[in-house]
């Protein structure tokens, strides 16, 4: 049965590996400007940093989802400043008029940007204070502070951490079959089920290996990038 | 302390559990000997569930005018009304169906694993199906049709999407999401599926899509509950006949339910069932079927 649905399996996998790559990207860019936010020394920007973290990180990602695809719309927004030019012919799915992909891109960058955002500032907080007080203290501006004497030992620490949420996210990537994008790897398996009558378990033997496709490289990478940090150290 | 405690906890939730079979049992001796006015041949399906005085039977829960769940938590509709109308055949009095939420998704898998003994939950006779499920009837012919909002007049048929611009939202494991493939020409930029039809309805308000396609009488159940927003482009174009879902190979019982529905369709009771459900909103009377005994 996997061997005669390979292409179903295999177009699901391309199309959630584009949504994933592109989701990482988005909760990447989110994160880090939310974890910049909260430490940074202007109390109106910790509070918007801190507001973001505290409402995504403790709403459900089907919540999250749910307000963007359908509440977006209600506030008239069509989401097309997604439509970037050049990313746009790599993934056409981000170009089509039915911008189910885009809201459900969206939702899950802002939900993971979130975690990103603690994890960063995990890694920062584990940077010891006397760091970048020395570096406060021989002159560099906040800017400077951070890049370059915060940041690169920060991002050391948060690395593991880092890993772990993006696994989170590509798994979690399934909840977007729901939110109306279609031919992602889970909606693929469903639609074996429902509209071929194809037996329940293989299709999700199926799925499973899917995403352990994605995890399991990711996961190695993330122990040798820690295997090396413990020997520099 | 902590442990008698425990103990005590324990004590309790033994004696409730208890009281619980209890009350159990005394509610099933009840049914049986209220329903006895009817018999059938020993073995069959409809002897069991005779004998066990109740029936389950899964059907729509968000479905208006068919099976609807309402504030008094019991669903109302045409589909509940037939259930109904099975039940009383059994000898199974009205209070005794229990009835469990079917989505379209989850209908054969319910059946096989015997969860519910029958499904009517706008179920449309297909052979896909039927290769899993045995279907009784159809009770109804319904048809697929398009819903668009009200001020619209670009769409008028499933004809309309074939220029490839009009967008439609329909669900998955829906015969109708099969259908309407034919007329698109794109179907990634034009077709979008939710779980439930109403995600549709919030992205045809919101305009995301231009129409919904689905079986006549799921749209015009979702015209009663949003009043003057919507209507209907162009007549039906697909037939789509509703069984009744059950176990495969369970011959006898598909015969006798087929009776039913057959008398139902004589004595009145299939007539009354229409005009107090959903033939409120939609005034063809319904042409009574021929049962398809395949």
């Amino acid at each position: 049965m996997l061997v005669d649905h390979f292409d179903a399996f295999a177009g699901g996998l391309w199309n959630t590996f584009q949504y994933c790559v592109l989701a990482a990207i988005g909760a990447l860019i989110l994160g880090a400007i939310a974890a910049i936010f909260r430490i940074s020394p202007i109390p109106p920007l910790r509070w918007v940093g801190t507001a973001y973290v505290t409402i995504f990180r403790n709403v459900p990602l089907t919540i999250v989802l749910f307000f963007s695809a359908f509440g977006l719309p209600a506030l008239g927004s069509n989401a097309d400043f997604l439509r970037i030019p050049g990313v746009e012919e790599i993934v056409p799915r981000l170009g089509i008029d039915l911008p189910f992909f885009r809201f459900a891109l969206i939702g899950l960058s802002l939900y993971t940007g979130a975690f990103v955002c603690e994890a960063l500032r995990s890694g920062v907080n584990a940077v010891p204070p006397g760091q970048a007080e020395a570096a406060r203290a021989i002159g560099l501006t906040f800017t400077q502070n951070l890049r370059y004497v915060v940041l690169p030992q920060a991002w050391k620490a948060a690395i593991v951490p880092l890993g772990s949420v993006i696994i989170a996210m590509i798994k979690n990537s399934a909840i977007a079959a729901f939110f109306g994008v279609l031919g992602e790897l889970t909606y693929r398996g469903y639609n074996l089920i429902v509209e071929d009558n194809q037996p329940v378990i293989p299709t999700f033997v199926g799925i499973t290996i899917g995403f352990l496709l994605m995890t399991i490289p990711l996961s190695l990478l993330l122990d040798r990038v820690e295997r090396q940090r413990a020997v520099t150290r | 302390m902590r442990m008698k405690r425990v103990a005590a906890l324990a004590a309790a939730a033994a004696l409730a559990l208890a009281v619980g079979a209890c009350g159990d049992n005394g509610d099933s001796d009840s049914g049986s000997s209220g329903t006895s006015d009817v018999t059938f041949e020993a073995g069959t399906t409809m002897e069991k569930l005779n004998k066990a005085g109740k029936i389950t039977v899964g059907t729509k829960f968000d479905q208006p005018l068919f099976g609807l769940k309402g504030l008094d938590g019991k669903p109302a509709g045409f589909d509940v009304e037939i259930a109904k109308i099975i039940a009383k055949a059994l000898g199974i009095s009205e209070d005794k169906i229990e009835f469990v939420e079917t989505p379209s998704t989850v209908r054969e898998q319910v059946i096989q694993d015997g969860k519910v003994d029958i499904v009517a939950a706008t179920y449309t006779i297909n052979d896909k199906r039927k290769a899993v499920v045995d279907f009784a009837g159809p009770y109804y012919i319904a048809g697929q049709t398009i819903l668009v909002k009200a001020d619209d007049t670009t769409i008028t048929g499933p004809d309309s999407f074939k220029d490839g611009t009009k967008k439609v939202c329909s669900v998955t494991n829906s015969t109708p999401a099969t259908n309407i493939k034919t007329y698109l020409k794109n179907e990634t930029a034009q077709l979008v599926l939710f779980d439930v039809y109403t995600k549709c309805l919030d992205a045809l308000k919101n305009g995301q899509v231009d129409a919904i396609t689905t079986d006549n009488v799921i749209l015009t159940g979702y015209m009663s509950t949003n009043e003057g927003m919507f209507k209907l482009a162009g007549t039906p174009f697909t037939e789509e006949p509703y069984g009744i879902g059950l176990k495969k190979g369970d011959d006898k019982f598909r015969e006798f339910i087929n009776k039913t529905l057959e008398t139902s369709f004589t004595d009145g009771s299939y007539a009354k069932a229409w005009a107090d459900t959903a033939g409120k909103y939609d005034k063809n009377e319904p042409k009574t079927p021929t049962i398809n005994r395949y």
